[in-house]
């Protein structure tokens, strides 16, 4: 058995979601952050599953998360659906209902954040509401986990006895009458599709016009069906569209009136309104944004994280000097001992040492978007964003691109037009991922101790600037054409739940290690074998003669420009197109150091304008194959994927060599 | 009036939303119907876009968007 979590953008319902099925989801108070649908088996019920899907509005044919959304419920046929609906925003939740309700699909309305309403003095009279709307409502605090049980039994019951919701007229003249008959018109074209005829209609009146030519109407019939419609639209005085949302909110607001007593004032939104005072505020927004960022980064990279990893790193470094000298007393062979612990040991144990790091941006990243700070940055930067062709909410993906490229690419899925999601997936490498942390640690450590902190924002905002930069370029030349609307709420501010973080925290530690272990485990023996051995599997004892190095030497030329030419270098960088962080467990192996003793050898093979142009060249060039691949998969495009490594890379040998030769004249 | 010529902190009726195509079937899924009652309740630091007081909730919009809908001030 199947149900399906159908709600608003910051209705809580990935928070019901994980109510239900215990699954670690993350949670977000950003409009669509649930940008794919997620399965999970319901708790308590044998066989059923909930399907969590993207937050809608509405089931126009505009929007992809819309559209995916409603495919999904037409095309699969959930055996229920579960609306969710934000008890202390009621009418605008209620417009999705009315569309779900048409769908005939067996459903419970799930009235949440009925805690708030309650205690703000506001009060539901949900049996009334039920009867009016023809679907059982059950009022919920899925926060607190009030109510879900009763929610859950109530949907299986539902679904198991296809319970289809009562036909509720949802009003009376033009516009009824209109549906009512379309609906007759479009019947067995409906039901050769496998639509309900009212939702067809709806949807036909309001002017859906893919579904129109689905439908293939004949001559005659598309005839009377033109009639009907400016028959109504004459009578309404308004046109179709306008006369459809007409319909419903007018329904709408009559049924709130005569169930709902709102509150007085909402101490929530209240709070939300004083938070704003500041927070979007005329002159302080700005400087505001900027210093939670300076401090995010300044906690993680300057104070947390450092001291973290450090402490994690020694613990490791200590590890392999045990297994050294207890392998090296039952006189182990020299090449396994040096597998293991110049291989193994080095390569994974550098990589891990920076996860505590990892997590501590993650755990900021998602407290700001989960309170619903990040949908006031969209505000704030719009017409900033505007300037290079795109809108505010491009700015939440690029923000996540600060974690991890992947989830940016696949968040720029909740951007309106085709557009500004292409150009903002091809932005928000420029936004220096989590996993370039290492590299930017091993090179700070080694050339710039004392400023590590500055670097670090240097190089953080230098990958802003410069996607910028490339976004200018892009307007003006293969992403010409107006950006798309930003009509978007904002949601009251929430505290977000510390269960939601740590499962979140949970995970991303959970993908890290898992990670260190496969891919970079993986990558450090093919490392270790390349520069343990020559052509001809003769153990090459310094590397000189080894594989990698005459791998390293023919590519090295190309980064002679950048001070880069040494080959172990080159070679680091190639492995990073596995993934960033083998670029520093690469260099720890063939270097023969360990994460400790790495510095030193950094600064034997760099001048500090090398390793300058290092940490540029790192920061712009090409994403990890992740990144690609999910670039590829979200713009359905293996040469968009493509060209954007090329660029990237070109971008990035330029800029490294004008860092090169700034740096070299200043020192 | 149009709601981009609205003062801030002014309550207003719709009476029209005019433009067409997607942004207009945006507005008007997101509540913006003719004789609902709205209020603009600032403006972005960078002086577009504006934020909203809309059936009980706040809307961002831009103000080329809110100049397509057309409203009537509420008696002081």
């Amino acid at each position: 058995m199947i149900l399906a979590l159908i709600g608003n953008q910051n209705c809580g319902k990935t928070t019901l979601f994980n109510q239900l099925t215990g699954s670690n989801q993350h949670v977000g108070n950003f409009p669509g952050v649930t940008v794919d649908r997620k399965e999970g088996i319901v708790r308590r019920h044998k066989g059923v599953t909930a399907v969590d899907l993207p937050g809608i509005y509405s089931l126009s044919p505009y929007s992809g998360e819309e559209l995916l959304t409603r495919d999904y419920l037409i095309g699969e046929r959930p055996d229920a659906i579960i609306n969710i609906v934000d008890a202390s925003n009621i009418e605008r939740n209620l417009y999705l209902t009315l569309q779900l309700l048409v769908l005939d699909i067996p459903m419970v309305v799930a009235l949440n954040m009925m805690d708030e309403v309650r205690s703000n003095g506001g009060m539901i009279l949900t049996q009334k509401m039920s009867e009016a709307l023809g679907v059982p409502v059950i009022p919920i605090s899925a926060g607190k986990n009030e109510g879900v049980d009763e929610l859950l039994d109530e949907t299986v019951r539902v679904a198991r006895t296809h319970q289809k919701p009562r036909i509720v007229d949802f009003c009376g003249g033009a516009v009824h009458r209109t549906i009512h008959s379309v609906a007759h018109l479009i019947e067995d074209h409906a039901e050769r599709l496998n639509l309900s005829p009212r939702f067809a209609s709806v949807k036909i009146v309001e002017g859906d016009n893919p579904l129109l030519t689905k439908l293939s109407l004949s001559e005659n019939e598309q005839e009377t069906l033109d009639h009907m419609v400016s028959e109504m639209e004459t009578e309404s005085g308004t046109d179709r569209k306008a006369a459809v949302a007409d319909m419903r909110y007018a329904f709408i607001e009559k049924l709130v009136g005569e169930t709902v007593t709102k509150p007085v004032e909402s101490l929530q939104h209240r709070r939300s309104v004083d938070i704003d005072k500041i927070l979007t505020h005329r002159f302080l927004a700005i400087p505001v944004f900027l210093l939670i960022m300076g401090l995010v980064f300044f906690l993680t990279f300057g104070l947390i994280g450092p001291f973290l990893s450090d402490l994690l790193g020694t613990a490791i470094e200590s590890l392999t000097e045990i297994t050294r000298q207890a392998m090296m007393g039952i006189q182990f062979n020299q090449v396994v001992i040096s597998l293991v612990c110049d291989g193994i040991f080095a390569g994974v144990g550098s990589v891990l040492s920076f996860l505590p790091t990892i997590v501590v941006l993650f755990l900021f990243l998602s407290i700001l978007e989960d309170s619903g700070y990040m949908a006031r940055v969209a505000f704030v930067m719009d017409r900033l964003l505007r300037k290079i062709g795109l809108s505010g909410r491009s700015f939440v993906p690029m923000l996540i691109g600060f974690g991890c490229t992947v989830p940016a690419v696949m968040a720029a899925r909740t951007l309106p037009g085709e557009r500004d999601r292409k150009m903002t997936i091809l932005l928000s490498p420029f936004f220096s991922c989590s996993a370039k942390l290492p590299i930017y640690g091993m090179i700070t450590m080694a050339f710039f101790p004392n400023d590590a902190a500055l670097v670090m924002i240097i190089l953080y905002v230098g990958g802003i600037l410069s996607a910028l930069l490339v976004g200018l370029l892009m307007k003006k030349t293969i992403f010409r054409g107006i950006s798309s609307p930003f009509i978007m709420e904002l949601p009251n501010y929430r505290l977000p739940s510390l269960k939601s973080v740590v499962l979140l925290l949970y995970e991303k530690a959970k993908d890290f290690v898992t990670k260190a272990f496969t891919l970079i485990f993986l990558a450090s023996i093919a490392v270790w074998f390349l520069t343990s051995f020559d052509w001809r599997m003769n153990v090459s004892p310094d590397g000189l003669g080894s594989m990698l190095s005459g791998i390293g030497q023919v590519i090295s030329p190309v980064f002679a420009p950048i001070g880069l030419g040494d080959w172990r270098v080159v070679t680091a960088l190639v492995t990073g197109f596995v993934s960033k962080e083998t670029v520093v467990s690469t260099l720890t192996v063939l270097t023969g150091s360990s994460s400790a003793s790495l510095p030193e050898a950094l600064a034997a093979m760099m001048t500090p304008a090398a390793a300058a142009s290092f940490l540029a060249f790192s920061l712009l060039y090409t994403p990890c194959v992740a990144a690609i691949a999910a670039v590829a998969r979200e713009t359905r495009s293996k040469m968009t994927a493509f060209g954007m490594v090329v660029f990237q890379t070109g971008f990035a040998w330029s800029a490294a060599w004008l860092v090169y030769r700034i740096m070299s004249l200043i020192s | 009036m149009t709601l981009g010529e609205l003062p801030v902190g002014k309550e207003a009726m719709i009476l029209a939303v005019n433009g067409r195509g997607v942004i207009r079937d945006r507005l008007l899924d997101m509540g913006l119907t003719p004789r609902t009652r709205i209020m603009i309740r600032k403006v972005a630091p960078l002086g577009d876009p504006i934020e909203l007081s809309v059936r009980s909730y706040a809307l961002t919009l831009r103000k080329e968007d809110a100049n397509n809908i057309i409203v009537e001030a509420a008696e002081a």
